[in-house]
Formats: C-alpha cells, structure tokens, sequence
C-alpha cells in the first residue's frame, strides 16, 4: 500500500519545530488515487496537541485518517512514512497500530449492551471479570454515564452515545487520537459539551490527536494549529 | 486460507457443470466405455431424429419457455410501473415474497386442482351451469401447454419482482419515475420511458434465467405439461429412466439438443431485447404522455393479484385434499375429513422429510460458509468482483439441468460416488450456492465499512472482527440466506433423482413420482410436505433475530434486508 519514503533524509532536519519525536509524524506523505494527488502533507504533533486539518470535501482529509489507521482500500498510492512515537506505523496490521478514531457517526455495536461495547475495546490484558467491569463502570462513570454498562445503546441520547464512543476508543488505549468530524452530526447546544469532552480527555491523557472537519467552529474551540488542505 | 475460498467456491458451482457437460456430450456422440460405446459416432443422433413427434416436444419447449418468461417479466414491468410508490405495491411485495420458497412442483400441484376439470373452480361455477359430473374440457396437460406456461408463470412472477425490487434503486427509480410525472406523464408510460431503460440491464441474467429454466422444466412440466408428446426435458428423462440401458445415448443427444434448444431460445430473446431497445428509444422521445392509463394499472394489479391468489388457493387445495374423506362432484368441499392417510403413512412421510432435511441443511451449511468467506474476503481485499463475477454465479441458473445432469451422474459414477449423499449434496450445491450468495451479497456488502474499521482500531483482529462485529450485525441477513437454501434445496428434483439414483427419497420426488398416478390425497399431502421445510426455516429467520435482540432495538433497523 505505502510505498518506501523517498524523503528520508529531508524529513528530520528542516521538519516543524514543533515535532517531537514521541508524538505523530507525518512525514512527506502523499495520497494519490490513480495519479491525482489528494493529500501532501508533512506535520508533527505532540503529545496533548490539537491539531485541526480543515479543507473542502474530496479533499482527501479521510483517506489520510484511513491511512494512519491502515484500513486504506487498495487502490490508493501512498509514499512518505507514518511515525508513531518514534517508530513507522506502516506495515502494521490496523490492530496494532494504537490509532484511535472517532467518525461522525458513533457506530457503537448495536449488537453489544454499552458496556459490551466498551468491553470489546479494553484490552485482554485485564483479566477476570470483575476487573474488566471495575475498568467500564470506573469509564462510564467518568463519563457521567454511571450505571448505563447494561443499557442498550439504541435507548441512548446523542450526546450519550457520542460519549460512549469516545470511551471506548479511550479504553483500547490509543497513542493517538484522530478525529473524522466527529461533531457535525451533533446539534449545536449538545456540539459545544462533546466537543469539550473530548478535547478535555485527549489533552488529560496526552494524546497526540488530529481533527479533520470543515466546521470552522471545531477549529476554534481546539485552540490548537489549524493546517488548510488545498 | 482464506483467499482460496473464492476459487473453491467457484470450482464447486461450476465444476460439476462443466464435468456434466462433458459427461453428456461424449455419450451423445457414441462415446460411453461403461455401456460399451468405445468410439466416436453419429448414431444417437440418428436415432433421436427418429424419435416421433421430435419437432412438436422442441417446439413445446421453444414456445413454453419464450411465453412464460414474457408474460411473467410482461406482468411484473406492468405492475412496477403502475403502482411502485403505492400501498398496493408493498401489500404485493409481502403477498409474493412467501410464494418464492414454494417449491415449483407443490406450486403446480396446487395449480392443477384449481383448474382441472374437477378442480375448485369448476366446483364453484358448476351449481350455475347445473353440472353434476366434470365438464368434458382439457384444461390440465392441453396438447398446446397452456397450463403448464400458467403454472411457470405464477412462480417465476414472484422471483422477477423480487429481482426487480433490489435493481430499483441502483437505477434511481423513485426519482426518475417523479420526473416524468411532473413531466407531465401518465404513472405507466412514465415509468416505461424513463426507469425500464435503467432498470432492465440489472434484471437481464435474473431473465435469462427465468428463460432457461422455463425452457428445459421437467417436474412442473410433468405435471402440468402435455404428455402426447411431451416438452422435450420431460422426454429426455423418459429416455434416461429406460430399462434399456441403451436409450442414454440417445437422451444424452436430447440432452444436448435441450441445450442448443435454450441457446436459441437465449438468442430469439437478445434480438427482441434489440428490437425492443430501438422502438422503445424512438418511443421515449415521440412526447406522446399517455396519461389515461387507469384501465392499464387496473389490468397489472389485477394480474398480480390474481396469480398470488392461484398459487395460495392451490395451496389451500392441497391441504384440503391432504385431509379429504369422501369428496365427490360437484360439492365444494369435502363431506368429511380424516387424518387418515397421514397416520398410515406416517413412517414414510417422517423418513422423506428427515432425507430431504438432510440434503438440504448439509449444502446450505457448506453454501453459507462458502458464501461468508467469499464476502469476507473481498472485505479485507477491498476487492469488488465486476460483472464477470455476477456472470459465474449464473452460470449454473442458465444451463438446463437435464443437459449436465445425467453427465454428472456419469462423472460421480467414474469416481466411485454414485448414489452416495456427499455426491447430492454436491449436486444440490451447485443450486443452492448462487441463490444463497445472491441473497447475502448485497447485506453483507451494504454493511458499514466503518464498523469494521472502527473494532481494528480498537485492537480486535480481522477474525475477532468477523466473528463478533460483522457476523453478529448480519445474522438476520445470513438466516435468510439459510432459509432461501432450504427452499432451493428442498425443490430439487433433478439432481436429486438423477445423482441420488433413486436412493434419496425426499418430499419433492415423491411428490413428482405421484404426478402420473392421480391419488389426489396422497398428492395433497407431499404437496403440504414439501411447504413445511421452507415455511419452517423462513419462520425461524424470522424468530430467531426477534428473539436474540429482544433488547436492541438498534438491530432492527440496522442491516433491514
């Protein structure tokens, strides 16, 4: 899918100031769909960093959140190199990635009870029952859901719902965050509370988080870099 | 391991029919070691051409199959056009769609005691003309076929409408058809020039198919068709059924006229398709509006209305005479019933189901798991298979059965198989995998890609998210394909008989075997039997979603088939 970086030697030394090296790299990637160019980018982001990435529709803002996850559909040409905390994300399965993303819809499982939602996203690394549920219940709960692991998410609000969503991406331990216009779905009194939620969790725990939307409004409430796709 | 199931698939629908083709068209020239045909000859064909009555049982087929499948496809454009949009419209949808899983042979049961001389609605009419026995008429196996092309007719218009209803909106067919009407167009005409032009090339195989099989039936034409002589499908498995051992070369050469017989029907077909295409485009731009077309939209209703009733009535019909005591002419109903005949006939009816229960879930257990890899598959791949791939599946829908049938039977034979249940299983497969992927593709491929993208986000592996996303989301679509199976599994004749070699007793041989002998009760029962499997597997697809997700009402209206 990614072809090997022609850039190496360009990208570390007149790359922004701001990149870190334990944070998100994107280093001289460029999308193409059969020869057109849909995205040229080269951008860093820290840890605790916002940034906004805002550009028409067709703009190709998805495809590059697809490839960061690595759930590209063939037929995309990719060059230029993903890193993530210091090493390259391309080649890796999308399972073992630790990318999270959020789309505008909340596509919670509507199989799944709430809390079996969130329990497919922790980790099997926590073992026993009790553990796990102590683990949802302790999420729900920071998420002014306490009580809700039974509930069928179909009963819930959207503003539940999108809050689910966002714990469970949070609870598959992501090292990085990214954002499909996650808000625009939301009305506008309930787009202000999810958006500072969200914002909120994603600085507390440091991640690194990456926003495409073209609702100006998101950009602005982020606070952070806002970079303008052509 | 998962890559290879395509190809697997692929081999296992088309396999068998390229191998019957070829185990046909040997013997059809002289070529059958086991029988002591050793080399080439011209022979069998010599002796078909002298078969009496050759030309009437070709031309039988020929005109059955055209008509059939220009008045069921005539029927279903009429109506679609006339009332799409309307409440009618979904009450037909949901009338027809049941009439899908009725094997053909209970169909044409049903129909042939409604209309014979004996039948209901005689019984109906004779108080007014003062009848007290049978009127002297043929309207059963009429030397011209017209109630068999009745009886393909009322089953082949339910599967046409169906095919149509999914090809509806790929050809945007709400919004054209508005267009025209503030056009200024009349409802019908509307709709015939602006959606049929789009709409047709999505139903062409599913027509073709219909061609096909309307052309080389054998059960239904057994039971409805002529029989001085027959359609040549029915006389071709007259020839192979002979104790003469001699007559299968001669039916292997019917075998291969039955096939030139439905490529020309397929070709008769493309040059009207031609005609059609060129007077219909000079038609859509003459302006004319066609406007008062009450008494055409009357008419389509009518004709749907009245061939779901003939099917459902015929139905009933079967289940009366199932419990009939003494019932004579002209009296509408019976004067007594009895469980009689179903007790005494209990062991067998119980083994017959049980055989065909096991033909039937074992394919549609291998055709689903098949179908499921191939979808997953191309899932993963990001891979869309392109109209090729829809050809493939079709392959096996548009060959007659009774030309690849025997020489499969030869083939299985070769190895050693014969008779043996894996071998009709593997025949049954060859049916129930096409309509099974047809009917799980378009959920499975309409499913949000996103679920996916977002469970190996979350850390879950592409087989954790098979298992529990997208197979848990699709369990009302994958029940359906279960249940489509065992209808198509459970109306098998052919395979059964010819590969089975008479050793798999299932509800529709027996039922067919009773056609020449006239014990309407005994009829009447396998006719009932043969609805019980597919009624039964489209209840449980039904439940079993229902009940699982009692308490997520989100899997209601998510991945809604």
């Amino acid at each position: 899918m990614s072809s090997k970086s022609d850039h190496d030697t360009a990208a570390g030394s007149d790359g922004d100031t701001n990149v870190s090296n334990i944070g998100l790299e994107l280093r001289q990637i460029i999308v193409r769909l059969d020869g057109r160019v849909l995205v040229d980018i080269d951008l860093g982001i820290a840890p605790g960093e916002i940034v906004t990435l805002m550009g028409p529709s067709g703009s190709g803002k998805s495809s590059l959140l697809a490839h960061i996850c690595g759930t590209l559909p063939a037929g995309f040409e990719v060059s230029g190199q993903v890193m993530l905390k210091g090493k390259p994300l391309d080649g890796l399965a999308p399972q073992d990635r630790h990318v999270g993303i959020l789309f505008q819809d909340d596509l919670l499982f509507p199989h799944l009870s709430v809390g079996g939602n969130l329990a497919f996203a922790l980790p099997p690394e926590i073992r026993g029952r009790a553990a796990r549920r102590r683990c949802i219940d302790a999420a729900l709960e920071s998420a002014g859901l306490g009580g809700f692991s039974d509930r069928d998410p179909a009963t819930l609000s959207g503003g539940q719902r999108a809050r689910v969503a966002l714990m469970r991406v949070l609870l598959s331990e992501p090292c990085v965050l990214l954002l499909d216009e996650p808000f625009s779905k939301l009305d506008a009194e309930l787009r202000d509370q999810i958006r500072t939620f969200v914002f909120d969790q994603a600085r507390a725990r440091g991640l690194p988080t990456l926003m495409v939307t073209h609702d100006p409004d998101d950009g602005a409430a982020a606070g952070g870099r806002i970079v303008r796709l052509a | 391991m998962l890559r290879f199931v395509p190809a697997l698939t692929i081999i296992l629908m088309i396999g068998p029919v390229c191998a019957g083709l070829i185990g046909t068209i040997l013997p059809a020239f002289g070529y059958l070691p086991a029988l002591g045909g050793n080399r080439f000859s011209v022979g069998p064909w010599q002796d078909l051409l002298a078969q009496p009555g050759l030309g009437i049982s070709m031309r039988l087929s020929l005109v059955n199959g055209l008509a059939a499948t220009l008045i069921s496809l005539g029927v279903v454009v009429l109506f679609c056009a006339a009332w799409q949009g309307t409440r009618i419209f979904s009450v037909m949808q949901r009338l027809l769609s049941p009439i899908l899983s009725v094997p053909h042979a209970a169909a044409a049961f049903g129909l042939a005691f409604l209309i014979a001389p004996s039948g209901w609605i005689v019984r109906a009419i004779a108080p007014l003309g003062g009848w007290d026995r049978p009127p002297d008429i043929v309207t059963l196996q009429d030397p011209l076929g017209m109630a068999l092309i009745v009886g393909l007719v009322v089953k082949e218009i339910p599967f046409l409408l169906l095919m149509t209803l999914a090809a509806l909106p790929q050809a945007d067919a709400d919004r054209t058809r508005k267009i025209a009407l503030t056009l200024g167009y009349g409802r019908v005409v509307g709709w015939l020039k602006t959606v049929l032009p789009r709409l047709y090339p999505q139903i062409r195989l599913p027509v073709l198919a219909v061609l096909a099989y309307s052309t080389s039936v054998v059960d239904v034409a057994m039971i409805l068709g002529p029989t001085t002589p027959a359609p040549l499908a029915v006389r071709i498995l007259g020839w192979l059924s002979d104790p003469d051992l001699s007559h299968r070369f001669l039916a292997s050469a019917g075998a291969v006229l039955q096939l030139l017989l439905v490529l020309f029907a397929i070709g008769i077909w493309f040059i009207g398709e031609r005609l059609m295409a060129h007077w219909g485009c000079r038609w859509a731009q003459n302006g004319a509006r066609g406007r008062g077309d009450d008494p055409i939209r009357t008419l389509a209703a009518g004709a749907a209305i009245v061939s779901a009733l003939a099917v459902f009535l015929g139905l009933a019909g079967l289940l009366v005479w199932s419990v009939a005591g003494y019932w004579a002419f002209p009296e509408f109903l019976p004067r007594s019933f009895s469980l009689r005949l179903w007790m005494r006939e209990y062991h067998t009816l119980g083994a017959a189901l049980m055989t065909t229960l096991l033909i039937a879930g074992l394919s549609v257990l291998v055709a689903i798991c098949l179908v499921l890899g191939c979808l997953e598959n191309e899932t993963r791949r990001s891979y869309r298979p392109g109209a090729g791939a829809l050809v493939l599946i079709y392959v096996p829908l548009l060959m007659p059965q009774i030309s690849f049938m025997f020489g499969l039977q030869v083939f299985f034979t070769g190895l050693g198989l014969e008779r043996s249940l894996m071998s009709v299983v593997v025949a049954h497969l060859i049916f129930v995998l096409p309509y099974v992927f047809l009917s799980l593709a378009d959920p499975f491929r309409a499913l949000d890609p996103r679920y996916g993208q977002t469970a190996l986000c979350l850390g879950a592996s592409p087989m954790r998210v098979f298992w529990s996303v997208r197979l848990p989301l699709l369990t009302r679509a994958v029940l359906t394909a279960f249940a489509v199976g065992i209808a198509v599994s459970v109306g098998q004749y052919l395979p059964t008989l010819l590969i089975g070699a008479g050793r798999f007793a299932t509800v529709t041989t027996e039922a067919v075997a009773l056609a020449s002998g006239g014990d309407r009760r005994m009829i009447g029962i396998y006719g009932i039997l043969q609805m019980i499997l597919p009624f039964a597997g489209f209840a449980v697809s039904l439940l079993i979603p229902v009940f699982l997700f009692r308490h997520r009402r989100g899997m209601g209206t998510q991945n809604r088939i």
